[in-house]
């Protein structure tokens, strides 16, 4: 149904009054501009921190050591302890929930460059650590291969190391895979270069700047003992590892005679629950960017009615010529109505435009600048699209609305009569 | 053709009202060429409104073709304005964003015919009114003759019963006046029936039948033979202001 002269009403009835109709229009446009580019923003935010942590294990719970902070079975408080062997023994046969277990050795950085490679030296991060881990946190190798569990179980001296600690102890065309580097006074054998999944950082320092060996080479060469500073575990499909965090906590106090009240005393992080935040403060930010953009779009749609109620008042007596040469209120009102969501749809539609423009713009950029920004592929779903066209339309019918019932309330009469 | 029975009609205005019309009897048969006098506030223009269905009145009756006309609903009283009557007004009336051509044929649109039919038959119509060359031409490109011939042509195009004039002379010259009169009375020999409110005598003077209204009633209806006799007093009533 395509009513030309309908069309051609509408038009030249915009174009008597250009300004006012832009200025409208604006309203509505500003609105949806405003929604596309914060919800793109939104998503843009929640795309960068996801993709740094979809290859961490979502189920998985890290804990270190702390001073104790109460006084328990003639211990006093302040205390300093540490993790042992024995306690991951203990945990590993008693709690059934584990599915990896991973306890680590941090090497120390504190005095200066560690590792030493003929003439270049670094300053590096160095872990001890188990094959599990990469099933924790992930990482891939790009030459070479990653630590196995027969390089734990005999204790070999080799290393895996970040992409940096590459580009600093070697030639940029050398291969790193057999060389030796020294590291704390001990030559490990590069068995492959790493590059890190997710940007989650455990121990702190750039990921690129670290090196891992074998757990058991590590507490042998340097003479930790039996210590452990640090592990990681991740809770069995079906466990929920806050309740194995606190498991694990109640079992450790107990066998490191700490007080069962000490909050202080292990340290402990849970990436379950960080997720829940997160998604909480995606959730806020989408549902926030909703209610300003369905505030804003609102304001241009009052704005909108409000003009075509000038509109109608200004075009009274035009109103009251149909009328009388036998226009019917149902025609009056269908024309006012499209013309409202004609002016709604079409501003709507350019703001939407010009926001998925600005995404893509913002998303080259974004692109160039490469890895290091928490912000990454702004986009706007076609849902999200759809669902704003249905918003305009819906909403210019009903600023067309108010001025239409008040339009055809006019007697033809009066609207004649409106001129003298 | 057009028959009315003690028509009264009063506006609200606030807290008073305002007794326009009270008691109106009036027959006009199919042909006639009235015109309706009186001064202002006799209500000679809420009286045309009623008759073109533009307006609702509060007692009495109106038949139109031995049709009852009261309570009709807006839609319905818009088709049959739309087939019954043509309207002609005082400033014309024309949409200033259409041309002429398209001011004609809007009755049609109305009706549902389609584009190129109207527009076809609107050319006709401007072309019995000699503003052929002026089909194109937009409202304020044409002169108030041009326009109140336009406004006829839009009139008569959807083939009405009756027209209703007001004061279709009331923003043109005299002789511009004239002319229009000679197309309305061209309309009426070809049987329609055309109603003018005026408060020109002279105008009055060119139809068959004058109705005076004063203070909201009829106060006297001066046939064609009679007409003479009207001038007379006419003039007599100038010499004495």
């Amino acid at each position: 149904m395509f009513d030309l002269d309908l069309w051609k009403e509408i038009l030249s009835a915009l174009k008597q009054n250009r300004m006012r109709s832009f200025m409208t229009a604006f309203g509505v446009f500003w609105g949806i501009f405003m929604l596309i580019i914060m919800s793109g923003a939104g998503r843009a935010l929640e795309n960068g921190v996801m993709e740094g942590v979809k290859a961490f294990a979502t189920n998985s719970a890290f804990f270190w050591t702390e001073r104790t902070s109460k006084p328990y079975e003639g211990f006093q408080r302040g205390r300093r302890w540490i993790y042992n062997n024995q306690d991951i023994e203990y945990i590993r046969q008693s709690v059934k929930e584990i599915e990896y277990l991973s306890p680590r050795l941090f090497g120390w950085q504190q005095n200066g460059d560690n590792t030493i490679r003929g003439e270049r030296t670094g300053a590096f991060n160095i872990y001890g650590d188990y094959p599990d881990y990469f099933k924790i946190d992930g990482w891939t190798p790009v030459k070479g291969r990653l630590m196995n569990e027969i390089d734990v179980l005999q204790k070999r001296k080799v290393c895996v190391i970040g992409e940096r600690v590459e580009e600093v102890m070697f030639d940029k065309d050398e291969d790193p895979i057999g060389q030796y580097l020294k590291i704390s006074g001990v030559y490990f054998q590069v068995v492959g270069v790493i590059h890190p999944e997710t940007r989650i950082n455990i121990g702190g320092g750039k990921k690129e700047e670290t090196i891992i060996i074998p757990f058991s080479t590590m507490q042998t060469a340097y003479n930790y003992g039996d210590e452990i500073h640090f592990f990681s575990v991740t809770a069995n499909q079906g466990t929920s590892v806050s309740s194995l965090e606190e498991k694990l906590k109640r079992i450790l106090k107990e066998r490191h005679k700490i007080a069962p009240d000490d909050m202080q005393a292990i340290g402990s992080f849970n990436i379950e629950a960080e997720f829940k935040k997160f998604s909480m403060l995606f959730l806020g930010i989408q549902a926030l960017t909703w209610i300003v953009g369905i505030g804003t779009l609102l304001a241009g749609v009052i704005g909108v009615s409000n003009i075509m109620l000038v509109i109608i008042k200004e075009r009274t007596q035009e109103i009251g010529i149909q009328r009388a040469i036998g226009a019917t209120p149902g025609k009056i009102m269908l024309h006012i109505i499209a013309e409202s969501v004609f002016l709604t749809v079409m501003a709507g539609y350019i703001g939407l435009s010009l926001g998925v423009a600005l995404l893509e713009v913002l998303n080259q950029i974004l692109l160039a600048a490469g890895d290091e920004v928490f912000f990454r592929n702004p986009e706007v779903n076609l849902t999200m699209a759809l669902s704003a066209l249905a918003v305009l339309v819906f909403s210019g019918a009903f600023a067309g609305f108010i001025p239409a019932r008040r339009a055809i309330k006019i007697k033809p009469i009066d609207a004649l009569r409106d001129e003298s | 053709m057009i028959k009315l029975n003690n028509i009264h009609k009063s506006y609200d205005m606030g807290s008073s009202k305002l007794h326009v019309l009270k008691g109106i009897d009036l027959e006009i048969e199919q042909g006639e060429f009235v015109s309706i006098m009186g001064s202002s506030g006799s209500g000679k223009s809420t009286l045309l409104n009623i008759l073109g269905m533009l307006d609702n009145y509060d007692e009495g009756s109106y038949l139109l073709a031995n049709k009852l006309i009261a309570n009709m609903s807006e839609k319905k009283a818009a088709q049959l304005r739309n087939d019954m009557v043509g309207f002609v007004f005082q400033s014309f009336n024309l949409i200033s964003f259409k041309n002429a051509m398209e001011n004609v044929a809007l009755p049609l649109y109305y009706k549902g015919v389609n584009r190129k039919k109207r527009n076809a038959i609107a050319l006709e119509y401007l072309e019995k009114l000699g503003l052929k060359e002026w089909a194109e031409h937009m409202p304020n490109e044409m002169s108030g003759g041009q326009k109140q011939r336009v406004a006829i042509a839009r009139a008569l195009i959807s083939n009405p019963k009756i027209i209703l004039a007001d004061e279709p002379t009331g923003a043109l010259d005299t002789s511009t006046s004239y002319e229009v009169m000679d197309i309305l009375k061209e309309i009426n020999d070809a049987g329609i029936t055309v109603i003018i409110v005026t408060h020109e005598h002279d105008i009055a003077a060119m139809t068959q039948k004058v109705v005076r209204l004063k203070d909201g009633r009829i106060d006297e209806i001066i046939r064609n033979g009679e007409l003479r006799e009207f001038r007379h007093t006419y003039n007599k009533e100038l010499v004495t202001a």
